[in-house]
């Protein structure tokens, strides 16, 4: 008898994500994961845009000129929040990793201070941009 | 008569996983995270406070070394951080054969990337 031999056997199966009701925890987990790709798009375009810079004043003109645009400005205000969901999220698994903050109440809190925290941060962001540009 | 394998339990476990490099991953993810705290906050207050500014106010920012090194630094920590966060998507989503040509692609596509972002940084910073 070989202990370990791989059978067709069809294995059970957990329920999947989709069974359960969405909670604050696991909508916090995903996001953490669908910014980070947003984000990895937006480092995609930092590189655009430092090269654009590299190569001449036209160049730079017509990537800054795309990112301020109306789409431009909705899409950079969609992926600062990204940003700073990430980040405050980031920073709450960072806490986890030292093993605290694991209890039911602590999760709560810390989710809803991450969701807010990204809500006042990004209309921060936004508000002193406006601001210096007058 | 069935063959019996004489391979060990770890000669097996190994290439299946956490037996290969987890801890190293867990740790590079974390150590990037933490300057990427320090250095995204950096650029974005950067990116705000040059709000309306033109082309020449903007070299002139990116030349000083206050801020070509830490550009440098983020691009560094920002595609690393990428590359081991989308690497981990595509193994928890991607279970055909394109899961190694996408974490391959992946992790070339963010090495060429930072190499242009760097290379593109220092050309502005040594210019003129």
């Amino acid at each position: 008898m070989v202990p370990h031999s791989p059978t067709n056997r069809p294995r059970p199966l957990s329920p999947n994500i989709q069974i359960y009701r969405p909670q604050l925890t696991s909508v916090l987990s995903i996001v953490n994961r669908i910014t980070g790709i947003i984000l990895s798009f937006c480092a995609v375009v930092l590189v655009i845009w430092l090269v654009a810079t590299a190569t001449g004043p036209q160049a730079y003109a017509a990537v800054q000129g795309a990112i301020a645009s109306g789409v431009g400005r909705i899409v950079l205000f969609g992926c600062t929040f990204a940003f700073f969901l990430h980040l405050c999220g980031g920073i709450r698994h960072l806490v986890w990793d030292t093993v605290h903050g694991f209890e039911l109440r602590s999760i709560y809190a810390s989710g809803w201070t991450v969701v807010a925290t990204s809500v006042v941060l990004t209309l921060a962001a936004w508000g002193a941009s406006l601001l210096i540009a007058g | 008569m069935q063959r019996q394998s004489t391979r060990s339990p770890r000669a097996r476990a190994v290439g299946l996983g956490s037996a290969k490099d987890g801890v190293e991953h867990w740790w590079a993810e974390r150590v990037s995270a933490v300057a990427l705290v320090p250095l995204t906050l950096w650029f974005v207050a950067s990116i705000i406070a040059h709000t309306g500014s033109d082309y020449d106010m903007f070299i002139t920012w990116l030349r000083a070394p206050l801020a070509t090194i830490p550009m440098i630094l983020l691009l560094i920590a920002l595609f690393r951080h990428a590359a081991l966060g989308l690497c981990v998507v595509i193994e928890d989503y991607v279970h055909s054969g394109a899961k190694f040509a996408a974490v391959i692609a992946v992790r070339l596509g963010c090495v060429a990337l930072a190499s242009a972002g760097i290379v593109a940084t220092l050309r502005v910073a040594l210019s003129g």
